[in-house]
């Protein structure tokens, strides 16, 4: 399956991952391309009635009561943010 | 000192040779000397090194020294350390220092582990060549023309220098095994689930896991006691028995099936690598082993499915990485799409932000069915293909690298690069544990030839036997005992 320029643009917008210019796209149009050619041997596989793996010991995640077993420690996780005050995180103004 | 095993040099702190501080001292001062253009380390943590080999020095003198006690190591830079950056090779988390400690990195100290400090590695491990680093490339300490593997390059580089007795790596699709290969040192990337991921910074969570690089199968046994255990902060670590590594160390190979997938035998491969792992083969024989073909039928597929998957995990993972709670961002956002996009687009490299589309692009609505979900049900043959050979063979053995270490600079093209992983990647997604060892060089001077590794596979959690089959091959060769001359930055 081929990708378009248009594909690499809405990936790069669902992903809030920046392009600088149409050349930065193209580039990437160019080696997702080759990438996807190569994955695409997987389209002659016959694969019916085989269930998708997801996890490589083929069993599901442990579960454990859901009790409240963490403190809060906002003040240490915070330390490393670009920008907080009153234990809020800070970003740009999103409702004018 | 600075190539002995941590095995040997237990014994000397043991004996009273040299204190942990000297040790220590001692390593610290190669890195200063040698590093500069080796590169290895992203950050040295000298004081807090100094002050864990008196700790252990004194812990010692009183009697109340452990196995691993006052022992160096390096840690790559993926694991989280509590007040020391760990940045993952990235722009992106250049100034991020941890809330916490990985549950590896609170074992080691546990067990009086001193951390040198955190290894250079390929942005967020994704790369075969350390090359991705925003902190620039690793040398190989071979031949500093050519590259140290990927992406655990930084710490398989050390061990080799002499400037760190072993090293925490972690594997995705080959970034023990392969750089272990490239710097002919021995790597262990254990089954999914022996290794609590905690504090491990997430690229593919299903493929992901950490295992220790070092000198030798004894070394790898030592280290991987230590880290390896159920872990209640990382649901996907297996609750199960660990058991005493070094007790399997020894038993004899009278009798043990060695399967070669003729896959791992193909085009592509080596003459220089392909004589090296038949005469390592041979070895085998003379040790008892009995050595038959066998077939991994879906081996060409583990490439293609590996680049849906990983970079679909990564693409989920990485979108935590917005600019707001923690990592880069942009200077003066106008609005905050403006702040996550240009955070992003600053923060990750290009190999990241090629995953990051790839993941995208195929999870999204109308490509999902034929890519992603496609994938893992290859996966699932895959997996299989390993499993029917173990019904037969006890171990399976080949390269872990279709070629010895290539030159810096010299694959330009990904999909090339991502081809290197060839005999690596397809271990990950079947969850099975393999090891690196080191079994002869090729080329000839004025470099010191490249190294080239002996991948030994095994069943899920049959590490014990892995480190067994390693090290029996250890005492019969002495290619792991081979180190490059020191060469002094100019």
């Amino acid at each position: 399956m081929a990708i378009e320029h248009a594909d690499v643009l809405r990936a790069a917008h669902l992903a809030r991952l920046g392009l600088n210019s149409d050349a930065e796209a193209a580039g990437y149009v160019d080696d997702l391309t080759r990438i996807l050619e190569m994955v695409d041997r997987l389209q002659a596989v016959d694969t019916d009635g085989i269930a998708p793996l997801s996890h490589p010991l083929d069993t599901t995640q442990r579960l454990r009561p859901d009790e409240v077993t963490e403190t809060n420690q906002r003040d240490a996780f915070q330390a490393c943010a670009p920008e907080t005050a009153d234990g809020l995180y800070l970003v740009p103004r999103v409702v004018e | 000192m600075h190539h002995m095993t941590l095995t040997e040099l237990a014994r000397g702190l043991e004996a009273g040779d040299f204190s942990s501080r000297e040790l220590t001292t001692s390593l610290l001062d190669r890195i200063e000397r040698l590093d500069g253009d080796i590169n290895s380390f992203v950050t040295v943590t000298r004081d807090q090194a100094l002050t864990a080999a008196d700790a252990a020095d004194q812990a010692r003198a009183k009697g109340e020294s452990r196995p691993l006690t006052g022992l160096p190591l390096a840690i790559k830079d993926i694991f989280c350390t509590q007040g020391i950056r760990t940045s993952c090779g990235s722009k992106m988390l250049d100034n991020f220092q941890a809330p916490y400690n990985a549950t590896v990195v609170e074992k080691l100290q546990a067990a009086g582990m001193i951390s040198l400090g955190k290894t250079n590695m390929d942005e967020f491990a994704m790369g075969s060549s350390n090359e991705n680093s925003f902190y620039g490339p690793v040398k190989n300490p071979w031949d500093r023309t050519a590259v140290p593997g990927g992406s655990s390059g930084g710490s398989a580089a050390a061990i080799a220098a002499g400037l760190a007795p072993a090293a925490l790596g972690t594997d995705t699709g080959g970034s023990i095994r392969q750089p272990a290969a490239f710097c002919g040192i021995t790597g262990l990337k254990p089954t999914y689930g022996r290794v609590s991921r905690y504090g491990m910074v997430a690229f593919a969570s299903s493929l992901d896991q950490g295992g220790p690089m070092a000198r030798s199968a004894e070394d790898c046994a030592h280290l991987l006691g230590a880290i390896a255990g159920h872990d209640l902060r990382d649901s996907t670590s297996v609750a199960r028995v660990v058991p005493d590594y070094l007790a399997e160390l020894d038993a004899p190979l009278d009798g043990l099936k060695i399967g070669l997938p003729k896959e791992y035998f193909g085009d592509g491969l080596d003459a220089e690598v392909e004589s090296a792992i038949r005469e390592a083969i041979r070895v085998y024989e003379s040790l008892g082993a009995k050595v038959c073909e066998v077939s991994l039928p879906h081996t060409h597929l583990a490439v293609p499915a590996y680049y849906v998957i990983a970079p679909a995990e990564a693409s989920s993972n990485l979108s935590r990485y917005d600019g707001v709670r923690f990592g880069h961002r942009c200077e003066n956002p106008v609005d905050l799409e403006d702040l996550y996009k240009r955070s992003r687009a600053e923060g990750f490299g290009d190999e990241v932000k090629r995953r990051i589309l790839i993941g995208t692009h195929t999870l999204s609505e109308g490509f999902f069915d034929a890519y992603y979900r496609k994938a893992q049900q290859v996966r699932r043959l895959i997996r299989q293909d390993f499993l029917d050979a173990f019904e037969e063979v006890d171990v399976l053995m080949g390269p872990a690298a279709p070629t010895p270490a290539f030159d810096l600079g010299a694959k330009k093209d990904p999909v090339s690069m991502y081809l290197q992983d060839i005999y690596t990647i397809a271990i990950n997604l079947a969850g099975i544990p393999g090891i690196s060892v080191p079994a002869g060089f090729a080329g000839k001077r004025p470099t010191e030839g490249r190294p080239i590794g002996l991948q030994i596979l095994g069943q899920h959690f049959a590490e014990g036997q892995l480190l067994n089959v390693a090290h029996k091959f250890q005492q019969a060769t002495d290619w792991h005992r081979r180190h490059p001359t020191d060469q002094e930055t100019t």
